[in-house]
């Protein structure tokens, strides 16, 4: 398949940050993915207790100071770190980068819980009395904030926001991305999704009054897509930043390239506000690889968005079914299983463990599906262990959320 | 409070606020802002803080007060006379 674009309009991703609970770089992360280790492990939180989470403890103070960590949130320096390790990996001279050429565009599916939170926290101490509410509240919860602190770390003055799209986020903001650089708003993006969600107790005591928290009396076995004993989500922090360029920008300056972002899809299912509706989860993959010029048995690995809990893993595997039945070649995995639900991050970091099989030719695995669900049927999802393939060309990478938000994004080798 | 117990509940409030300062040899008649990197949210903290910690009001008009740490010791005297150390 030859990509019908001009090389200007043809987008590729140069660069990779990230912090995942089991890797602060894309080596550390996808060397866990291969080797099956979780980044899971036994977690409390303020009113809610003892629970599971995926933590990271990549180096705050890598990129920013101390008054900086302090003033700002843990999203933005989940951020700050994600896009400065994605700007040297590019390898791009970024001192002599027009900064106001360069687009921040971050996925989040909350932000300003975790801060909401800790405020009404403090005056609890002082009766209640506003006096004591921070003025650091209003900066720290603004959508915008974890786009403009990097903005700020980096010295970006392009545009800078967050796209709030539940557990979609990470695609969506891969997507901006691409279609800011193809609309010419900027010459380089800098995109993807991050997460602070374990640092509010909400999310935990909400997932589990709906029946949706993950419990495992082994942190690491506690998220299992697709297993029949499966009981819920693992909430988990991260981020996953990319830095876009247009191929001719990239080729002109020699830039080692992951891969093109051949295709995409956002639709909404329309029905629900917690389940899921698999035809639309499916017209949204169809409506990617039509985009890509592409058809269901050309994608070598699709990593599905399946997040632990009974039914909407059941609905993906329908979705799935639905495009890809009776196709044998294309295997399909999860990350999840290793790194819980990094929310907002969750479709950047999904895509970004996978991109080294370009490179390797591995289809990574997806871990605790012990006793695979009869509900979940999906015959080409490498279980437990990594399968080498012939070659990769073709990745598809799902991430659904909450209100019926459906995103895709399929990444080729170039 | 004494105005040395004064003196060192600013410099322990600094260290919170400007964690990354080196406070040894900050000088207590020179402006805050000219020996530390302090923007106005930074002075809204000192005044927080006071607050929380020692019940301190400081009204809006006197905000100009803390720009050193001899004035902000000569300011709060009065109103931490009763304040234990």
């Amino acid at each position: 398949m030859v990509s019908q674009r001009p090389d200007h309009e043809r987008i590729v991703i140069t660069g990779l940050g990230l912090s995942a609970p089991n890797g602060n770089s894309l080596a550390e992360f996808r060397r866990s993915l291969l080797e099956g280790r979780s980044g899971v492990v036994a977690y409390e939180t303020r009113y809610f207790g003892k629970t599971v989470a995926g933590v990271c403890d990549f180096d705050e103070l890598k990129y920013q100071r101390r008054k900086e960590v302090r003033r700002g949130t843990r999203a933005g320096s989940v951020g700050i770190y994600c896009a400065n390790e994605a700007v040297a990996d590019s390898g791009i001279d970024w001192e002599n980068v027009e900064k106001s050429s360069v687009g921040i565009y971050v996925g989040v599916t909350e932000h300003g819980n975790v801060e909401t939170e800790n405020e009404i926290y403090q005056i609890k101490g002082y009766d209640y009395d506003t006096q004591y509410w921070s003025h650091h509240h209003n900066p720290r919860t603004v959508a915008n904030n974890p786009a403009g602190e990097i903005s700020m770390n980096l010295g970006i003055t392009g545009p800078h926001y967050t796209l709030g799209a539940a557990c979609a986020a990470g695609n969506a903001g891969l997507i901006q991305g691409v279609q800011m650089l193809r609309l010419r708003e900027c010459n380089l993006a800098l995109c993807g999704g991050v997460s602070e969600s374990i640092h509010t107790f909400g999310i935990f005591a909400s997932f589990h009054s709906q029946g949706a928290l993950a419990r495992h009396d082994d942190p690491t076995k506690a998220s299992r897509p697709f297993d029949l004993d499966r009981n819920g989500i693992v909430v988990s922090e991260g981020g996953c930043m990319a830095v876009l360029e247009r191929l001719s920008d990239a080729q002109t300056r020699g830039a080692k390239i992951y891969g093109e972002i051949v295709g995409y899809a956002m639709n909404s299912d329309a029905t629900d506000f917690v389940m899921p509706d698999p035809d639309r989860q499916a017209q949204c993959i169809r409506l990617a690889l039509k985009r890509a010029e592409l058809n269901p048995e050309d994608v070598d690995i699709v990593s599905t968005h399946a997040t632990g809990t009974t039914t909407g893993d059941a609905q993906e595997s329908q979705a799935l079914r639905q495009v890809w039945d009776g196709n044998g070649r294309t295997l399909l995995n999860n990350t999840k299983g290793f790194i819980g639900h990094a929310m907002g991050a969750a479709g950047a970091l999904e895509l970004a463990g996978n991109l080294p099989a370009f490179d390797d030719g591995v289809c990574h695995a997806t871990i605790n599906l012990d006793r695979p669900d009869p509900d979940c049927e999906l015959p080409a999802l490498v279980a437990n262990q990594p399968r080498e393939m012939r070659r990769v060309d073709i990745i598809l990478n799902n991430s659904f959320g909450m209100l019926g938000i459906n995103s895709v994004v399929i990444v080729k080798r170039i | 409070m004494t105005a040395a117990d004064i003196q060192k509940a600013i410099l322990d409030i600094l260290s919170d606020i400007a964690p990354d300062e080196d406070l040894s040899d900050l000088k207590a008649d020179v402006p805050f802002r000219d020996q530390l990197e302090l923007d106005s949210m930074d002075f809204l903290d000192i005044v927080m803080e006071l607050r929380k910690r020692y019940r301190i009001q400081i009204p809006e008009e006197d905000y100009p007060e803390l720009a050193s740490m001899n004035s902000t010791v000569e300011y709060l005297e009065p109103l931490m006379k009763n304040v234990a150390g």
